[in-house]
């Protein structure tokens, strides 16, 4: 794109002469753009913009944020840099890109902390002026990049965005900082340019983003639009880009995160369940966005109860599950913890409860806001005693709608807890859904318990082994329930050891019998088995598909399986593993799902795993692949 | 047609199973004898405990009960009353449930004004685990766990109440049934959190701990009955009260030049002469009866006014309409 000085002068020309549209259009079928800046500099906001600009274009798309842990690191510096992902192509999309080709760096630390994932010859497109010396030094640059050829392999693009931002709201009488903040629409305005994306939509979303204070309507708009044309009479674009569209299937799509995904699979849920919603819960990232979510959703009626702390949040969801409510608790991995033992009471008193885990890179604090899949041995067996709970997770951003929806018909059909596994890459990650038709959502059946004759609040339904849920103010079933060990059938206190042993196996019994919920394994590739299955689960999803499809066009034979039931396992996964000569097991984990499939199903198996916060590159699982199947 | 129930309807058919002589007795009789008179039903009746002697307490009532975790019955208790404003939810609690491992519950319980009731008994011990002190225990006391004698400084379950902002605060004692029997009623005539102190004695490892209050022949010199609008007098003839001394409370004898009109007159809407008495310590007798009662919007009430709110502004949730939010297009 950085054009020599002879090609120039012909743009300039024909700017000058005929407008630059008739500059060519150079067709891409994938392009991965990174928007980085400090972290008050709006690249989020950029970059959804972009996204849904791309999405009403046509293209498959994934996005991924990537937020600095701190909300305002000091201004310039490289522990403040936002940086905001997307991903679109005339393909296919299942992760929001391994290497970006275009990165916009609105200042030198956001170069700093973006290049080294750049692929080479990627674009680089920096506001100028933000390259000063403070700034450069700030970042920890002994000279200035811009001049000193570090950047020589890539294709760098120098703007003066903020002189540009400016002086196209020159006169509008804004103060310097209100103008400082309408430089990512500059940015914006230029891209869209650049890869052909329409700008009415972002026109329509200041109107109504800044419908209070319609001097930045006015501002943003001038900006954006001065960016645009920027792209188009700049000598430095010699071509524009188009990503034609995606061949998608029809529908109504909304493009949507997987906490919001989360929030409204459990409202979906309730619906259809026909009672109000409860969520307890104590604000943790990447999870507070449920909680947010839900706060706005009043009226279904949902109740969103911010708690004192983690177990508070769990508890308050047992107390109202206890009332009929249908209750959830949203947290991450350090707040699993603690609700570890209000889970245990809620699988022994039986009550029907979602847990949910946005997994975050651990241990301890971590980092908070980077993903991970290390809290599945936790799922699976942090808490005292044998109080087995099913597992429910989800593998890509819209995915989470159909889990937490599940793991809601899954709690009140076996009045059970169920922990639902997402993560921070879900999270805050973004893809297009296209949205269901309530009315064919599963039914979410819902069955008080109301007759007084022969009631026992644990006798058990004889295909689920599930309990009665008997309310509180319903006539003639008072019944006490507790976390001491009760009796079979009446649940009076109890401390007989066979009734114990018996109790402890009813239970596990009824969480192993949840495998007639889970449908036949799905293998991608090849169904009568091969040389080499990768399995996975939650969000390496997107990465495994990718690479076993890259690798599968190259003519080589690999499956790929993936699993959103972890407990109990599908009934038929041993037999499936099993036709294929190998099995490795892809995930963001020192092999946690490793060590359940080796011990379930004596299968040989061999982990693959990264426990750097990030998730899997395309090329990383590729590469494995292709290292396995040459032995 | 509701019936006129009476105790028997709240006696559940599980054997009670305290330590004999436990102070627990007490209250759970003055509890069954109590509720019938409030005109509710058992179904619509829950009780919530945490861990601890007194948490043994739901299994012996015939109305729903939950025996929980250590410590939370407040949070699930608030889960419940929040979701299911219609029901009356109590809970009970002790000093080691309430006020150690279950004290942040315990005030943000409070500070939130949820329209519970928490009976916390306070036996100054923890004897489910067989006696170690407890965080209402004295300085100095000897326990299992503090062979050379405590060194915790210990809480004041009513100031602690009053501190977190609670909005009915009030004390009493296992072993007088009619004062306790007032208390309940006060409590549950209460809209908000009802907080009472049951003073209880565990006959096993802290035996005698309020001796100077319910002994026959003690506790007239140490009891201070606090009564709404009514000066502040103890003692066995009713020959001493509570006087003003600048800014401090003193004993004062009653006669000569001491006349009633000279004596402090309990208001139950002060919260600074509620905090003072709170803080009463000997040679100043223990105030027994309501410290503080405040009339306030309840947490629950002001969460289900916002659901109801919303639903008026808005109409019933339509999940179809919600789905179709936020950024959408359409692919032909």
């Amino acid at each position: 794109m950085a054009v020599p000085p002879e090609a120039a002068e012909q743009a300039a020309e024909s700017h000058e002469s005929a407008g630059a549209a008739h500059k060519p259009h150079v067709k891409r079928d994938q392009v991965v753009i990174r928007f980085a800046g400090d972290s008050g500099d709006g690249m989020q906001l950029t970059g959804m913009q972009f996204t849904s600009e791309s999405a009403i274009a046509g293209n498959d798309i994934a996005t991924l944020p990537d937020y600095p842990a701190e909300i305002r690191a000091p201004q310039g510096t490289l522990a403040g840099v936002s940086g905001f992902q997307l991903n679109f192509s005339s393909n296919e999309v299942f992760t929001p890109g391994d290497e970006p080709n275009v990165l916009v760096a609105m200042n030198p630390a956001a170069l700093k902390t973006n290049l080294e994932d750049l692929q080479p010859n990627a674009v680089i497109i920096v506001d100028r002026e933000a390259f000063n010396d403070a700034n450069i030094k700030r970042a920890g640059y002994a000279s200035n990049p811009l001049t000193d050829h570090s950047l020589d392999k890539f294709q760098l693009i120098e703007v003066d965005v903020t002189k540009l931002t400016a002086l196209a709201v020159h006169g509008l009488g804004l103060n310097n900082r209100a103008v400082f903040r309408c430089r990512n629409m500059f940015v914006l305005g230029m891209l869209s340019w650049l890869f052909q994306r329409p700008i009415d939509s972002t026109i329509a979303s200041l109107k109504s983003r800044f419908k209070k204070t319609p001097e930045l309507i006015e501002a943003n708009i001038r900006v954006l639009t001065a960016g645009y044309n920027y792209g188009e009479t700049t000598e430095m674009f010699a071509s524009s880009y188009e990503v034609p569209a995606a061949h998608i299937a029809p529908g109504f799509y909304r493009n949507i995160t997987g906490n919001s995904a989360t929030a409204l699979g459990f409202v979906a849920a309730a619906a259809k369940a026909g009672r109000p919603l409860f969520l307890g819960s104590y604000p943790i990232t990447p999870a507070s966005d449920i909680l947010h979510d839900l706060s706005g959703y009043k009226n279904f009626p949902i109740y969103t109860f911010q708690a004192e702390d983690e177990i508070a949040g769990v508890c308050s969801a047992i107390g109202a599950a206890f009332g009929g409510a249908i209750a959830i608790t949203t947290t991450s991995g350090p707040g699993m913890d603690l609700k570890a033992e209000a889970m245990g009471l809620a699988m022994k008193v039986e009550l029907p409860l979602v847990i949910t885990d946005v997994q975050r890179a651990g241990p301890s604090t971590g980092m908070p806001t980077k993903p991970e899949q290390a809290d599945l041995m936790l799922a699976m067996y942090g808490r005292h005693g044998e109080a087995p709970v099913p597992i429910i997770a989800a593998s890509t951003p819209a995915d989470c709608f159909d889990c937490a929806y599940e793991a809601v018909r899954i709690a009140v059909k076996y009045m059970t807890p169920v922990i639902l596994l997402t993560d921070g890459q879900l999270a805050n990650g973004a893809e297009p859904w296209l949205l269901p038709d309530p009315d064919k959502l599963p039914p979410i059946k819902v069955e008080f318990a109301t007759n007084p004759e022969g009631f026992m609040p644990y006798a058990r339904d004889a295909e689920t082994l599930s309990r009665p849920w008997a309310l509180p103010g319903t006539k003639g079933l008072e019944h006490r329930i507790g976390g001491l060990s009760g009796e079979n059938l009446t649940g009076n206190v109890s401390h007989s050891p066979a009734n114990n042993e018996l109790m402890v196996r009813l239970r596990a019994r009824k969480v192993e019998g949840i495998i007639r919920e889970i449908p036949p394994t799905e293998v991608f590739g090849d169904t009568e088995g091969g040389p080499l299955v990768v399995l996975g689960w939650g969000s390496s999803f997107g990465p495994i598909r990718e690479a076993v499809k890259r690798v599968r066009a190259t003519g080589k034979k690999v499956s790929h399986v993936h699993l959103r039931y972890l407990n109990p396992l599908p009934g038929d996964l041993g037999a499936t593993l099993k036709r294929f000569k190998q099995v490795m097991i892809a995930e963001m984990n020192m092999g946690q799902l490793l060590k359940m499939v080796r011990a379930d199903y004596l299968i040989d198996a061999f982990g693959f795993n990264k426990i750097q916060g990030r998730p899997f590159k395309v090329s990383e699982i590729e590469k494995r692949i292709n290292q396995v199947l040459e032995g | 047609m509701a019936t006129a129930l009476d105790r028997k309807d709240f006696v559940s058919n599980q054997e009670v199973r305290w330590c004999p002589g436990c102070g627990d007795y007490a209250i759970l009789a003055a509890v069954q004898k109590t509720i019938p008179e409030f005109g509710v039903r058992p179904e619509n009746t829950v009780f919530i405990s945490g861990i601890g002697c007194s948490s043994r307490f739901p299994y012996y009532m015939n109305t729903y009960g939950f025996h929980s975790i250590h410590g939370r019955a407040t949070a699930i208790a608030s889960g419940l009353k929040i979701s299911r404003p219609d029901l009356d939810v109590w809970v009970v609690t002790g000093d080691g449930d309430g006020l150690s491992i279950g004290g942040n519950h315990l005030i943000h319980v409070l500070r939130r004004n949820v329209d519970i009731k928490i009976l916390l008994f306070n036996n100054r011990i923890y004897g489910l685990t067989k006696g170690q002190y407890s965080p209402t225990s004295e300085v100095g006391k000897i326990t299992k766990s503090t062979p050379a004698g405590s060194v915790d400084f210990p809480f004041n379950p009513i100031t602690v109440a009053l501190g977190t902002h609670g909005t009915f605060v009030a004390r009493s004692i296992d072993i007088e049934q009619k004062h306790l029997g007032e208390m309940l009623r006060r409590a549950h005539a209460h809209r908000g959190t009802s907080f009472i102190e049951i003073l209880q004695n565990c006959s096993i490892f802290n035996d005698g701990a309020f001796n100077d209050l319910s002994d026959k022949a003690l506790k007239a010199e140490n009891q201070l009955v606090l009564e709404h609008g009514k000066p502040l007098i103890f003692g066995k003839n009713r020959e001493k009260g509570i006087r003003m001394n600048g800014m401090r409370p003193e004993v004062v004898q009653l006669g000569g030049a001491v006349t009633e009109k000279d004596l402090v007159v309990h208001d139950e809407t002060n919260l600074s002469l509620a905090f003072m008495l709170g803080h009463f310590e000997r040679p100043l007798p223990t105030p027994i009866g309501v410290f503080y009662a405040a009339e306030e919007p309840t947490y629950d009430g002001a969460v289900n006014r916002q659901l109801a709110d919303a639903k008026a502004k808005q109409g019933a949730g339509d999940l179809r309409e919600l789905l179709r939010k936020g950024d959408t297009w359409t692919v032909n």
